[in-house]
């Protein structure tokens, strides 16, 4: 602690060189966080969808529904978490020149299904309580001016008559691919109408681990092939995998040059260091006939390096986990939910250890192992 | 016993092919509270031997003791510790860290000891005191005159406490005035102070001030000359 003020004497010896090479520790640390936090909310996005999610349909055809007693069984099905359902409801509203889907589905487990649409909760426990409630996209609520509260009829197609909807909730979709303009109701207000004809369209359901998907939906398909409604299971998009290792190609990308990156910084401010040092010859020379040992002399060396790396690190690092939040970055457009994760947070202080050690680990051990009595003859 | 003690100290560096043979066998003492000028040649071997004697270089063959400790045969580590307590050592030029205050630079030895942060304080203020400069603790040493960084470099090289200072052309990029100052401070802390002073020059006036002169020719010491006051 004593020899703090030695540390701070030698960062303010070139105030510019300290500064901008602590300006660069913190834009490379910005930009390996940004960069690994697209990664990060991509795969927070991908994570919620497809890959975890199976769909259970009618192998008959796909407007053929299934039996309700399925929910149950489908959820006793090993690796299976979560079951819900939903139903095409096909309603016309207006002119019905403007296209868009309306499913009935069972509300509270449904929603859980889909954490990607983010709805307020006051907004969620109103849909919920109230049987004739709808959530709807903020794409339709553009498209068509309404607004939460409003009483919104249509025209059924497959289950005729005028429908009438209040909407309670508006949604917004974690990443723009899941799309802001469907149109959801209670399963139970279309079923109290119709109960005669009315059985879910299709199962929806969460299982514990992207990887078992095939065996999952060969199970199900297995229970039910010789019943009255067999079954044709599988994943939500038939382009789950095909989309994550897009991704996976994106994050690769992302990472290699957030790590390319530190690397220039490291070699930047290593040279800072090094310059420094070939500067401090003399000056090393004189502390160690005061006597400074070795051991000091490196640590002195490796502390003003790490005073460097680590101000650049808090830094950069403040700046990427506080720039999405002060400019509202996250909150929608083109990375919906983009927040720098602990994870991240944590990769960067390592990486800012690794920096600091790395950077000055060279000058360090220059100046340990300096030999004073050559030094000396250089400065006469 | 006497306070530093060479015995048949060979000293040769190897330059390129060749070896240059600095010392072939130096046997010397430096009496407690002496105060030697040591004079000679440019390339004599002179700042060699303080750097032997400091241990900050190692004779090839030979012992070197100082206050009874075998120097020559201590290991870097413990040669660092020692060196804080033991001995003060002032250069021509360059001596003082450009980034600390006057004050700073005298700490520098203290820092290494186990002084409160107000013991250090005051033995630095009393260092600074001895050299007369007081009046200058914030000052950088650009903001100082060569004989007052000669001075700090002094202060320094006694605020520890050492049994033994050792200096390398002190005044040699000084002016007359300036010198004169700085010697009759070495000379202050010789009398009153009980300090060992060895101290290289090239001028005799300086010689003067010591207590023995000791004439170096190709790392054989020619002649010791006549003590002065
Ligand atoms: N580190 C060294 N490497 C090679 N030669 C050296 C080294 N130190 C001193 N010498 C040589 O040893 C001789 C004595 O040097 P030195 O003690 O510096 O002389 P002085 O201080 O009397 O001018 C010179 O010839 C010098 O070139
Ligand atoms: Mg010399």
């Amino acid at each position: 602690m004593k020899f703090l003020p030695l540390v701070i004497a030698n960062l303010g010896r070139h105030k510019l060189r300290t500064i901008l090479t602590i300006t660069s520790v913190a834009l490379a640390l910005f930009l390996f966080a940004s960069l690994r936090t697209v990664g990060t909310t991509l795969d927070a996005g991908s994570q919620a969808s497809s890959a975890q999610r199976i769909i259970t349909q009618n192998s008959t055809a796909f407007v053929i529904p299934l039996p309700m007693s399925y929910a149950n069984r489908l959820a006793s099905v090993p690796h299976v978490t979560e079951v819900t359902w939903a139903n095409w409801f096909g309603g016309k509203y207006g002119d019905g020149k403007k296209f868009f889907a309306q499913f009935a589905v069972d509300p509270a487990s449904y929603l859980k299904m889909y954490p990607e649409f983010l709805i307020p909760e006051e907004q969620k426990q109103a849909f919920l309580k109230e049987r004739s409630a709808a959530i709807v996209g903020e794409g339709l609520i553009r498209a068509f001016g309404w607004k939460v509260g409003q009483n919104v009829t249509m025209q059924g197609t497959i289950f005729p008559g005028d429908w009438t909807f209040t909407i309670r909730g508006i949604y917004r979709p974690t990443l723009k691919e899941y799309g802001d303009d469907s149109f959801m109701f209670h399963y139970d207000y279309l079923y109290e109408k119709y109960p005669d004809r009315v059985t879910p369209g299709w199962y929806i359901m969460k299982i514990d681990d992207p990887n078992v998907a095939p065996q999952v939906a060969k199970t199900i398909d297995d229970q039910f092939r010789n019943s009255s409604a067999p079954t044709k299971t599988g994943t939500e998009k038939a382009f789950a995998a095909g989309f994550a290792s897009m991704w996976g190609n994106v994050k690769l990308l992302m990472s290699t040059i957030g790590m390319a990156v530190v690397f220039a910084i490291l070699l930047v401010s290593a040279n800072a260091m090094m310059m420094n040092q070939r500067e401090r010859t003399a000056e090393v020379a004189v502390m160690k006939t005061v006597g400074f040992s070795d051991r000091r002399i490196f640590g002195l060396v490796i502390t003003e390096a790490a005073t460097i790396a680590l101000t650049g690190a808090i830094l950069g690092l403040g700046a990427a986990i506080l720039l999405p939040t002060v400019t509202g970055f996250g909150d929608g457009g083109f990375l919906p939910g983009f927040h720098v994760t602990t994870g991240t947070a944590l990769v960067g202080g390592v990486v800012a250890v690794v920096l600091a050690i790395a950077s000055g680990i060279f000058p360090a051990w220059q100046a340990a192992r300096l030999p004073v009595v050559q030094a000396l003859r250089r400065v006469e | 016993m006497a306070l530093v003690e060479i015995r048949d100290v060979f000293k040769s560096f190897k330059r390129e092919a060749q070896t240059v043979d600095v010392y072939t066998g130096l046997t010397i003492d430096f009496e407690e509270g002496s105060y030697t000028a040591l004079m000679g040649p440019s390339g004599s071997g002179k700042s060699t031997l303080l750097n032997l004697v400091a241990g900050l270089d190692k004779p090839t063959s030979g012992t070197v003791t100082v206050g009874g400790a075998t120097v020559s045969s201590m290991s870097p580590s413990q040669l660092a510790d020692w060196r804080a307590r033991t001995i003060g050592f002032v250069f021509q030029s360059y001596n003082l860290l450009p980034v600390l205050t006057a004050q700073q630079n005298v700490e520098l030895p203290l820092l290494l000891t186990n002084l409160s942060r107000k013991e250090r304080a005051d033995r630095t203020a009393l260092a600074l005191g001895v050299v007369g400069l007081s009046d200058r603790l914030d000052h950088y040493p650009r903001q100082l005159s060569g004989g007052q960084e000669q001075r700090v470099a002094i202060a320094r090289a006694i605020v520890a406490d050492p049994t033994l200072i050792l200096l390398d052309e002190p005044t040699g990029q000084l002016d007359a005035k300036s010198s004169e100052e700085v010697l009759e401070l070495l000379r202050r802390l010789n009398k009153e102070f009980r300090k060992t002073i060895m101290m290289v020059t090239h001028d005799a006036k300086a010689a003067d001030h010591a207590s023995t002169v000791l004439h170096l020719e190709k790392g054989v010491l020619l002649e010791r000359a006549g003590v002065a006051t």
